[in-house]
């Protein structure tokens, strides 16, 4: 089969962010998809499977990207997910997936606290893929 | 009902009953903050024993004898000296001298209760420091939430100048990297973002300026006759540019001229701010209709829109600093979050109001009422 590019969806409400990250994916040879918010999201992935999605988690709602990450566990359990959020420098709550109570919820294989270096948002995307073959 | 706490410190067993049978059913009403207290007494029969009680908890009132076996009223107070509490202290002297009242007031004493004393001497004292008590820890509350909200105001300032230079330095970051190649068209798109961002920031320092002048500049308010319509002519002649650019039309409904006492800048920043909210939260080929007008003593002013509306639950919230209303609709419309806040401000030193009425899709009326003859000078 022909190496196909791999296709990622990125979910954030920061059109920069979203920008950014997009450009560089690109450039590093994958397929983009972005979505504004949890509900353009779900839209997308009515029709769409992305290879790994990489999810923010304060977007129209406070928790919409814990739901997000919710869904897509459910509907499509193949999928890694990687929620990136500010959560901790903008509001203080100091939370991570060290301990197993916070794994059980967060429905997500990775957590990233913004800002982010691209580098390791894509090492993690390659790591992801390379376990999921 | 709040009950205070006083402790009565004397070695005179007939006076610490006597206190007890005075205080244990009166009540201070202190009007200004509209609430009742009442009084649980507890007593110490020497010095040491009070200080022991106060280190332990420290009553609201102390009632102190001065002359005492052991250590004296006025060395209790030497030994409390630098302890953090409100606790307002009563000497009682037997002797009303005033070598003692000087030296208990450098100890921080509150008031003096000369021995012998009536039940009515005592509660009169009793009554004025407790108002006293309850003011100064009313005044303590008041200044404790302005802070807050204060601290509230900067952490949202801070997280809002924040995300933009974000933004702008991750495109620098981008630029730098050439992560686009060596062909300079290719970064417009790069450079059209980064210079929004900017334009954005400049706004919302511009606001920040006004509502800081509105907030505490009044001493350079300058008040006198303005025509409001007039103000109106040039607030609609800068929205132009934008209005045209999508088929937007703005009329204007005035008699010429609507008169009122006002600092004309704060006139000009009201109008602007109704207006570029009417002109950007509108559709393509839509209209905005301001009416200026007297009634009954007042000037109102009105924009009606055809724009993208709002909810009921977004119209509650959109006087409120940094409040902007996201959804599809509004992600590409750039605002510091700070305009219908100035709005209301502005009004407010008007002795007016500000009210909206919206339908999602239809569109947003806001209405602006001010006093026309009763600027505040505050």
């Amino acid at each position: 089969m022909a190496t196909e590019k791999p296709l990622v969806l990125l979910v954030d409400d920061d059109e920069d962010f979203l920008f950014q990250q997009r450009v560089q994916l690109q450039d590093a040879g994958f397929e983009v998809i972005t979505a504004q918010g949890q509900a353009q999201a779900e839209k997308i992935l009515a029709d769409q499977k992305p290879d790994v999605a990489v999810v923010d988690v304060m977007m129209e709602n406070p928790d919409a990207g814990f739901v997000l990450c919710h869904h897509i566990r459910k509907n499509t359990p193949s999928m890694p997910v990687i929620l990136v959020t500010s959560v901790n420098s903008e509001t203080g709550i100091d939370f991570d997936m060290a301990t197993e109570e916070n794994r059980e919820w967060i429905k997500a294989d990775v957590l990233l606290s913004k800002p982010i270096r691209f580098e390791q948002l894509l090492g993690e995307i390659d790591r992801l893929l390379a376990v999921k073959k | 009902m709040e009950k205070l706490r006083v402790l009565v410190t004397d070695d005179e067993m007939g006076m610490r009953l006597g206190v007890r049978r005075s205080l244990q059913d009166f009540t201070v009403f202190v009007p200004d903050v509209n609430e009742t207290v009442g009084f649980v007494i507890d007593h110490a029969e020497s010095g040491e024993e009070s200080l022991e009680k106060i280190r332990q908890q420290p009553p609201d009132i102390l009632l102190l004898d001065h002359k005492m076996p052991g250590i004296s009223g006025l060395e209790v107070l030497e030994k409390l000296a630098g302890m953090k509490t409100d606790m307002l202290t009563v000497m009682i002297t037997a002797y009303a001298s005033i070598e003692t009242a000087v030296a208990a007031t450098k100890q921080g004493a509150y008031d003096f209760l000369p021995k012998p004393f009536t039940p009515e001497e005592l509660k009169s004292t009793i009554r004025k420091t407790a108002t006293r008590l309850i003011l100064a820890r009313q005044a303590r509350k008041l200044a404790e939430e302005k802070q807050q909200v204060r601290f509230e105001f900067i952490r949202v300032l801070g997280h809002e100048l924040k995300s933009p230079l974000n933004a702008v330095g991750g495109y620098l970051e981008l630029m730098k990297k050439r992560q686009r190649g060596d062909d300079l068209a290719s970064y417009d798109e790069m450079l059209d973002r980064s210079l929004d961002r900017i334009d954005g920031m400049h706004k919302l320092i511009r606001d920040l300026l006004d509502l800081t002048q509105i907030e505490s500049g009044r001493k350079n308010r300058s008040l006198a006759e303005v025509n409001v319509a007039a103000i109106a002519r040039t607030a609609v002649e800068t929205v132009r540019a934008a209005a045209d650019s999508r088929k937007i039309a703005v009329r204007i409904h005035a008699a010429d001229p609507v008169s009122m006492q006002a600092d004309a800048r704060e006139i000009e920043m009201l109008l602007n701010n109704v207006l570029s909210n009417a002109v950007k939260y509108n559709r393509d080929g839509g209209s905005v209709d301001l009416t200026i007008e007297r009634r009954d003593g007042q000037v109102v002013v009105e924009t009606v829109d055809t724009g993208i509306g709002m909810s009921a639950e977004e119209t509650g919230r959109v006087f409120d600093e940094f409040v902007r209303i996201r959804n599809e609709r509004t992600q590409h419309i750039s605002g510091s979050g700070l305009g219908l806040s100035l709005v209301k401000k502005i009004s407010q030193l008007y002795h007016g109001s500000v009210k909206v009425e919206s339908q999602p899709d239809v569109g947003s009326t806001f209405t602006v009422s001010l006093q026309a003859d009763k600027a505040s000078a505050a």
